[in-house]
């Protein structure tokens, strides 16, 4: 892929999630803080489908942007083709890892199996 | 002969007048013998209108001729003369003593260039990166007919690019970058602003293939505008401008 191409995901993903992040900081703000990180309350917005919709969004948003932030910091630490092929498929591997065990917390809680 | 030996015992004794003098460190090091660099101090008289290379060269001509410097035209024009004075990359013909307002003077080699000994590096890396992006217009009908014109420009589009061909490859924006100082790849402020010269130019017709150059994992894209190439460039170009337009071409912002 072009660097270009990632680079529009990168700033499209931080664009995405800062929008998304600000509603779920706003939705902790309709009731009391500590009250919205209750147990009862977090499962609460779990098993609410178009919060955990929202939810699973900026888990991908933000490890899209995330891995790819720290892909580019350790290209520009250190040079060398094996290097660089290892921290790509090293980031986009963690990435997918991350999303699959963040969605399976998300699926598993909206289903009530937690 | 005789005349010969004058001419030698006129250069050799006229030195600056001794109204003022500062302290020069000269950073010395040789990477065939020196395991590190060391500071050598000179005290050097100057006048309000010294500049740090004729300083460094008063060093060379009564004190120390090994002290290694590159230099040329001595008006900021060839771009040889470029090193850190102060802690800060400025080209030494460009820099008055004077105007530093300090009476230490500390003039070390360019930052991210290998050394090759004392004040003087080695441009490789500069010169690679400045061929890599194409420094020339390019289209196919560049022989003109007889009966053809020059390829006329107007005074707008002239000043799309006219300042970034103020460009005199000292490396100072290099040398300033603090992408440069970890990313051994990375094609640097000085092509990157010369890529956007030709990008700008109406005559040019090699946008695509400069585009395609530049956007690479080691290219455009990790820049993170520090600004420091801008605010050390002695002739006025604004690489850091010229990347952030050329950004632009690649994110769809300009045609």
């Amino acid at each position: 892929m072009r660097e270009s191409t990632i680079m529009k995901i990168h700033y499209g993903t931080a664009l995405a999630a800062v929008a998304l992040v600000a509603v779920h900081i706003l939705m902790r703000l309709t009731q009391g803080f500590a009250e919205s990180l209750e147990y009862e309350s977090v499962i609460a917005n779990y098993r609410f489908v178009p919060y955990a919709i929202m939810l699973e969004l900026i888990l991908v948003l933000l490890s899209i942007h995330g891995f790819n932030g720290l892909r580019v910091i350790l290209l520009e630490i250190r040079q060398g083709r094996t290097y660089e092929k290892a921290v790509s498929y090293g980031c986009f591997a963690a990435m997918i890892g991350l999303i699959a065990y963040g969605s399976r917390t998300i699926i598993m809680t909206n289903m009530g199996m937690i | 002969m005789a005349q010969l030996v004058g001419i030698a015992n006129e250069q050799a004794s006229t030195p600056l007048s001794p109204s003022k003098s500062i302290t020069l460190r000269i950073s010395r090091f040789n990477p065939g013998h020196d395991e590190s660099r060391k500071f050598m101090d000179f005290a050097v008289p100057y006048e309000n209108w010294t500049t740090v290379l004729e300083a460094i060269l008063e060093v060379k001509k009564h004190l120390d001729h090994s002290v290694a410097v590159r230099y040329s035209c001595r008006q900021a024009t060839c771009g040889s003369c470029g090193m850190m004075i102060n802690g800060r990359p400025r080209l030494a013909c460009f820099t008055k003593i004077s105007e530093l307002d300090s009476d230490v003077v500390t003039v070390e080699p360019m930052n991210n260039f290998p050394i090759i000994r004392d004040l003087a590096v080695k441009f490789e890396r500069l010169f690679e990166t400045h061929q890599k992006i194409k420094p020339y217009i390019i289209r196919e009908d560049t022989e003109l007919e007889s009966d053809e014109r020059e390829f006329l420009q107007s005074p707008k589009e002239v000043e799309q690019y006219i300042q970034f061909a103020n460009c005199i490859k000292c490396g100072l924006c290099n040398s300033a970058c603090p992408t440069m100082a970890t990313d051994s790849s990375f094609v640097g402020p000085q092509a990157l602003a010369q890529a956007y010269r030709y990008v700008a130019d109406s005559r040019d017709k090699g946008k695509d293939s400069r585009l395609k150059i530049i956007d690479d994992s080691h290219g455009i894209w990790r820049c993170h505008f520090a600004g420091s190439c801008s605010q050390v460039c002695p002739k006025g170009v604004d690489p850091a401008m010229g990347i952030q337009l050329l950004r632009g071409y690649l994110l769809g912002f300009k045609d």
